[in-house]
């Protein structure tokens, strides 16, 4: 089963372009890191820039506008996230407890659809 | 430079249901598979609704579980693709070519909103990332596949 | 946490940290039998526990220790006092506190060494292949003897009996818990990587409608590959079986089709494929090969499951590096069944006689005598050729030697359209 982890970093939403984390954090979540790498079970991590450096596309009435960051309604953004391959929801939840996130930083996680949740191809040429 | 590419939730995707139509996935097919042809595409993932998910709160050197459905109002993403390409324009290019999003195809009765968000490279940190931590990461990136 | 979620977090738990606390404990009493009795101790310890308690911050610590204090009490109570149950014993009285152990420290220094020599032991080739597996899922995997069972469609008791045979065996002949060095260490590693292989492969042809835990093999695996591969940096193999493993679960959400027919690969749909393990099997790839040396089997064939990968579409597909690939493979590992790949290959990339010219070298191989595949890929090289005589007779035998129902039908349908009239005719694109 694949699960993301979706760091979500109070006040982020709120942060300028170009804010960078705390070195000794990043040092830690390093170590972290690795930890996924050595058992095997991480497929993929990434940081996000804060949303003030994003923009966002949305779509109404068949046309879509696009509007530049941030965004004052949002109260709360993605920092980051790691995508997982586990055997359990449970597992990934116990990996997520072990990240050595800061306090009043929540950690969301979301299981992935796979190939098998969807009907399967009709469209083999 | 990389991009994560995020379609909101809505109230359609946070309900598990219905599947997609058998046009939307082969149109969401069509677009990945230009997007791969492109070159730009490394990744591409769906999210099942938080009611299968969890959240963990950190507090105090403790950690909480709550279950999902997340009630509050969040910034819950359905899915996303991570794209590699040469601005912030190109990334909201591809955004802006989602299936559903020009009336060819339904897709959340074509209201939806999609996050472009650029993704951190090891140059991004600069000085505080010492020549040490940079190698790690380097390294560790090149281990998952994480190349640029 | 309500009791069943405490139990399935302390399952959780329990997957995680396992083979860390088995292999540690092997190493201190040096039977595998004796560690996974003394690891189970601690998770009983732990059921009993921590639902009251809770999970403490450190399992891994909580549970090491626990397994030593059982140890001691065994030890007590057999009254044996060998030498490592001396050293374990006075290591345990020399502390007081057992919550003042720097347990965590001492884990950690040793964890990936000992991990690797319990994945060494559990493979070791004294072991029959099918005992190698189910110690390996067990030990490595933490699967249940009844998981282990569903996965390889036998029964349970059959899967007990080669588990305790295998531990038997290994402390009969004295099998040293080590990691194997120098001369004996290529022939081990292949061990692994062969059983690692093994148990994808049984994932890789479950169908839709087999127990969750067939296909799960495949994850399970890549999981074990990629812990190895961290272990091992050093060996390309283990790079490259990874790679291999990456690159063929790319295709897992392509292979089937609506009604549960498996597609041939030059077939897919290949949006289907997963970029994301493509990326990773290409980069476990990259690292096998700067590391220089010449390429080994595992290696090789990522490297042709590679080309396909790379592949925008089927007529993109580089087919002379393909054949190329497998003339070194064919040098490295002689086998007809590398041949015949090598002779589809070579006639994608220069025509159907060049493959069949390498073919007529195969017909006298006794052990392709009962290979369907052979009559299968003459018969449609032959066709190519419109040479539909000799199509029909070569289809028709491999429909005879196919136990496969599906395959049959599509022979017999292949022959039938040699005949003017016969019907639409598609080729085996293996």
């Amino acid at each position: 089963m694949r699960f993301m982890m979706l760091m979500i970093p109070k006040g982020y939403e709120k942060a300028a372009p170009g804010t960078l984390p705390d070195p000794k954090a990043v040092a830690a979540m390093m170590k972290y890191n690795e930890s996924l790498q050595k058992a095997g079970i991480l497929l993929g991590l990434d940081g996000l820039h804060p949303p003030s450096a994003g923009a966002r596309v949305s779509f109404s009435g068949g046309k879509p506008s696009v509007t530049d960051g941030p965004f004052a309604e949002a109260k709360e953004a993605l920092g980051g996230y790691w995508m997982i391959q586990v055997r359990s929801r449970e597992e990934a939840v116990e990996w997520a407890s072990r990240c050595p996130a800061s306090d009043n930083e929540v950690i969301e996680i979301r299981q992935v659809f796979e190939m098998s949740d969807f009907p399967s191809d009709t469209s083999a040429r | 430079m990389r991009f994560m590419v995020a379609i909101r939730a809505n109230t359609t995707t946070e309900a598990g249901g219905p599947m997609p139509s058998t046009e939307l996935l082969e149109a969401m097919g069509k677009f990945n598979e230009e997007m791969v042809k492109a070159g730009v595409m490394l990744s591409a993932e769906g999210l099942h609704p938080s009611s299968k998910g969890a959240l963990v709160k950190f507090s105090g050197g403790k950690h909480r579980v709550i279950d999902g459905p997340f009630a509050e109002a969040k910034e819950l993403i359905a899915g996303f693709w991570i794209l590699q390409v040469k601005s912030k324009e190109e990334a909201i290019d591809w955004a802006s070519r989602c299936p559903g999003g020009h009336g060819e195809v339904d897709h959340f009765g074509g209201e939806f909103d999609i996050e472009v968000r650029q993704v951190f490279e090891a140059e991004d940190f600069g000085a505080e990332f010492t020549p040490e931590l940079r190698a790690q990461e380097e390294r560790l990136r090149d281990q998952i596949a994480q190349k640029k | 946490m309500t009791a069943p979620d405490v139990h399935r977090t302390i399952d959780a738990v329990w997957r995680i940290e396992s083979p860390k606390l088995i292999a540690g404990l092997a190493r201190m009493v040096h039977d595998i039998g004796t560690a996974e009795d003394l690891a189970h101790d601690a998770l009983v310890a732990a059921l009993e526990q921590w639902p009251a308690s809770g999970i403490p911050d450190n399992p891994a610590a909580w549970l090491m220790a626990a397994a030593k204090h059982r140890a001691i009490d065994r030890f007590r109570r057999e009254k044996r006092l060998e030498q490592k149950h001396v050293e374990l014993g006075r290591e345990l009285e020399a502390r007081q506190d057992m919550a003042a152990l720097d347990l965590e420290a001492a884990l950690d220094d040793d964890i990936g060494d000992d991990l690797l020599r319990l994945v060494f032991t559990a493979c070791h080739p004294v072991l029959p292949t099918e005992a190698r597996v189910a110690l390996t899922l067990r030990l490595l995997g933490g699967l249940t003897t009844n998981e282990i069972a569903r996965a390889f469609l036998i029964s349970e008791p059959t899967v007990a009996q080669r588990i305790v045979r295998a531990k038997r065996t290994l402390a009969d002949k004295h099998v040293p818990f080590e990691v194997p060095r120098g001369a004996e260490r290529v022939a081990r590693l292949s061990s692994v990587l062969e059983v690692l292989y093994l148990i994808f492969n049984e994932g890789y042809t479950a169908t839709a409608g087999d127990d969750w835990t067939r296909p799960s093999l495949c994850e399970e695996a890549l999981r074990l590959g990629r812990i190895l591969a961290e272990l091992v940096a050093q060996e390309p193999e283990a790079h490259g079986l990874v790679a291999l493993m990456e690159i063929q679960a790319s295709r897992l959400g392509a292979r089937v089709g609506s009604s549960g027919e498996p597609i041939l690969l030059l077939d897919q749909n290949r949006s289907r494929w997963d970029q994301l393990l493509i990326r990773r099997g290409l980069a476990a790839l990259d690292r096998a090969q700067a590391l220089g040396l010449s390429p080994g089997p595992y290696v090789l064939q990522a490297a042709i499951a590679a080309c396909h990968a790379r592949a925008q579409a089927a007529e993109d597909t580089d087919w002379e590096r393909i054949a190329a690939l497998y003339a070194t493979l064919a040098a490295l590992t002689p086998s007809p069944i590398v041949e015949l790949n090598r002779a589809v290959a070579l006639a994608m990339a220069f025509g159907p006689q060049a493959g069949l010219d390498l073919l007529d070298t195969l017909r006298s191989e006794p052990s392709l005598k009962a290979y369907h595949l052979l009559p299968s890929v003459r018969g449609d090289l032959l066709f190519k050729l419109e040479r539909l005589d000799e199509a029909r007779v070569e289809f028709e035998r491999a429909a005879d030697l196919t136990r496969n129902v599906r395959e049959r039908e599509l022979l017999l349908q292949r022959a039938a359209s040699t005949q003017p009239g016969g019907g639409r005719s598609r080729g085996p694109n293996r």
